[in-house]
């Protein structure tokens, strides 16, 4: 019974290799290439000839002028794309507590809040990839009287920018209101 | 919290939607008399004869031997990986502990990863070996199922069919068209599609930022359609490039789950008893309903550590709230806690958040519907597992009422008893047996991420994930060890294969049986009864193993949280 399957195993695994591992991802290539040309190479933003960075992919923001992502745990440096990633601490690590505590009271230092002032969760605890592109309404609002100062803007100007980034719940049902930090501060640099 | 529920309602209804369409299809493509032309082809390459049968101990054997030639070829493949082209990026290739776990993990359809996708495999790699593995496990399992399905209608005959033809036809006619347009669907929202394997780009703050880009739709879609897991990056379907949007979120739980529900309708059409289809989908739905609502109170209410640090984590018009660790923003609370529940009742692993930092019942519902392994399940073996606690059902209660038992027209006797009770105790044995071994074991400690009770849930989780060919992980725990690579990889290997032969064999010695006719003693299996029969079942005789293990873990460290104690 064994040796006449040799053929149709051998055979098998190398036929359906070419067909399923190389065939279907190169059509499948071709064919986006074709109809999302945008979306296939990475959703990139340019200024200029420069790619500044992708648009579903968060970068991470120091200057207070600029809107700041969540926190990021990727190793080496924060918002490495090249090596995504979580904290994968545990809800009664300590050491999440200590960072969640370390976050909460630098949010609180840059944005001109009091000592006890509630900061909204998204700000003081890493994404899951590392890159998560977005805020919370939350977040933003807290950010904004920086941002205004920082930039000489009013903060009515900065909020109006704010309502006009807010990505809804897609077909108005799924998933959350949010804002990518990165649009927003490309509307910001145009807006000066 | 309504519109969270509405998100709810919508998935299960466009399933429910998608279970008689895909159902028909399928039927019709396992009962059809001709043959495609590509499929043709490959039989005159592979020297078979189509139109010969197969008895259930040919059909494994084809099916066993040709998944080990095409893990041979990846873990081929993996190892010489630095000397093939195409890589700008000059990744090295793996280590033979490594490469044996990957190419084990993919074969079995566990998709487990002790590596990081964006810094160990090149494009080729991603595609002619993960890609590859991805859809052939995937075609192997619903062909054991198909073989499964006909050994049960079978009547006095040994043939349940011809394994070759099966796998062919699943591949050409099921799994390349829905993943193709799937994935493009999926790049339309976002996700990258390009041979290219990325450029640097310049932030607004001029820092430099390397993008990794790649074949991700293509893999992607096969990805959930053969309810495989593995990630194209690090993070897995949490990635930004994986999951760019909340609408391929939602497409990854239909696409998670219509093969395995699909399954359910084709075999009540395969047996003409479509009552008995409906009484296992509902025992499914059942099921999974519930771990939902035991998953997303939990991950709403959050940490209580947070409101001692005064966070806010409220839900409300501004935020999602709730414990966002290792979370998503598009995806907040009610995207992620059901794609947590479908993911690992569909025994996928793959994940758009990081279960590690789940809250303690948060964590133990995916863990806990990964023990069951019967709530939908992998692609084809979940339906085999859910006929192997039917069967035990049926067994259970003839006992009681001192009746020979039957199902679906045929005795169930002593062989038959013998082999479902190896393929149900497999499962403990091998989890509980290795976890065991893992805490004991000098040394295997230190890949531990977190300390106290969740640590030991760490190790549980790995070794649950990996028998339960479930691929997600708790990531705090650093398994890329010679131990871990081994330990779980063997796990994999006999979860996958000693849950799926016993049960090839259950079918085969069915299918030689007569039917007896129905008396009034006999059980209906397609009742609401006989369902809710079947759900105590699954709950008492598969859970009920794990419930030690599960104290010491999760239900520990519940307590501790809620006690403000920290490790």
């Amino acid at each position: 019974m064994i040796p006449s399957l040799v053929r149709p195993v051998v055979v098998s695994a190398v036929l359906f290799m070419a067909v399923t591992g190389i065939a279907y991802p190169v059509v499948s290539t071709g064919i986006a290439s074709v109809l999302f040309p945008r979306q296939a190479a990475g959703s990139l933003v340019r200024q200029g000839e420069v790619v500044v960075g992708s648009v579903l992919l968060g970068q991470d923001f120091h200057a207070p002028r600029y809107f700041h992502p969540r926190p990021s745990a990727t190793s080496d440096q924060p918002y490495n794309a090249a090596s995504s990633g979580a904290s994968n601490l545990g809800p009664t690590s300590a050491k999440l507590r200590d960072a969640v505590r370390d976050r909460a009271t630098a949010f609180r230092k840059e944005n001109g809040l009091a000592g006890n002032a509630p900061v909204p969760v998204d700000a003081v605890t890493a994404s899951a990839s590392g890159l998560d592109p977005d805020i919370s309404l939350a977040n933003a609002h807290a950010q904004a009287s920086r941002v205004a100062a920082e930039r000489h803007l009013s903060l009515g100007e900065v909020n109006t920018l704010i309502d006009r980034e807010v990505q809804g719940r897609q077909l108005g049902l799924l998933g959350e209101p949010r804002i990518n930090v990165l649009a927003l501060n490309l509307a910001l640099d145009g807006a000066r | 919290m309504s519109i969270d529920i509405a998100q709810f309602v919508l998935l299960l209804v466009l399933m429910a939607g998608l279970v008689v369409v895909a159902g028909r299809w399928l039927t019709k493509l396992l009962t059809a008399r001709g043959h495609w032309l590509p499929e043709r082809i490959g039989y005159r390459l592979l020297g078979i004869e189509p139109g010969v049968g197969m008895d259930w101990k040919a059909y494994g054997l084809a099916l066993v031997l040709s998944n080990a030639a095409m893990m041979l070829l990846g873990y081929v493949i993996l190892r010489i990986q630095s000397w093939l082209p195409f890589d700008a990026l000059h990744r090295a290739s793996q280590t033979p502990d490594l490469a044996f776990n990957t190419a084990a993990s993919f074969i079995t359809n566990t998709n487990w990863q002790s590596y990081s996708g964006e810094s160990s495999l090149s494009n080729f790699s991603q595609m002619a070996v993960i890609t590859f593995l991805m859809t052939v496990s995937a075609a192997s399992g619903i062909a054991a199922c198909a073989a499964f399905i006909r050994g049960l209608a079978q009547r006095e005959a040994r043939d349940v069919g011809n394994y070759w033809v099966d796998f062919s036809r699943i591949t050409w006619r099921l799994l390349l068209p829905i993943c193709l347009v799937l994935s493009l669907v999926y790049v339309w929202q976002g996700m990258p599609q390009t041979l290219a394997s990325g450029m640097d780009a310049t932030t607004l703050e001029g820092t430099t930022q390397h993008i990794v880009t790649g074949p991700v739709a293509s893999l992607e879609a096969i990805k959930h359609i053969g309810t495989n897991g593995g990630g194209f990056f690090g993070a897995n379907a949490a990635h930004p490039f994986e999951n760019p949007t909340p609408l391929t979120n939602l497409l990854h739980m239909l696409a998670m789950f219509l093969i395995p529900s699909a399954l359910t309708y084709a075999f009540g059409r395969m047996l003409s008893r479509r009552a008995q289809g409906w009484a296992f989908l509902a025992a499914f739905l059942v099921m999974f309903v519930g771990f939902l609502a035991v998953e997303y109170p939990a991950e709403r209410a959050g940490n209580p550590m947070f409101a001692s640090l005064s966070v806010d984590q409220a839900p409300g018009a501004l935020q999602p709230g709730g414990n966002m660790e290792g979370k998503e923003m598009r995806f907040g609370i009610a995207q992620t806690s059901v794609f947590v529940a479908v993911t690992t009742a569909a025994t996928t692993g793959s994940v758009n958040a990081m279960h590690d930092s789940l809250t303690p019942v948060g964590g133990m519902v995916p863990l806990f519907l990964m023990m069951l392994n019967s709530v939908f399940g992998g692609v084809g073996v979940g339906f085999i597992n859910l006929v192997s606690f039917a069967i035990l059902t049926v067994f259970l209660v003839g006992m009681m009422i001192g009746r020979t038992p039957e199902f679906l027209g045929k005795k169930i006797e002593a062989r038959e008893m013998k082999l479902v009770m190896l393929a149900v105790l497999a499962h403990p044995f091998c989890i509980l047996g290795f976890t065991a071994l893992a805490a004991l074991w000098p040394g295997a400690a230190s890949g531990l991420g977190n300390a106290g009770p969740h640590g030991f849930s760490e190790l549980i989780y790995a070794y649950t994930s990996g028998t339960a060919n479930n691929g997600s992980a708790f990531g705090g725990l650093n398994a890329n060890t010679p131990f871990y690579n081994t330990t779980i990889g063997l796990a994999m290997l006999l979860g996958r294969y000693f849950t799926l032969l016993p049960m090839l064999a259950v079918a085969g010695s069915l299918a030689v049986k007569r039917t007896v006719p129905e008396s009034p003693g006999t059980l209906p299996t397609a009742t609401p009864l006989f369902t809710v029969l079947l759900i105590f079942v699954i709950v008492v005789v598969g859970g009920l193993t794990f419930l030690p293990s599960l104290a010491l873990g999760p239900i520990v460290e519940h307590l501790a949280m809620s006690a403000g104690q920290f490790f």
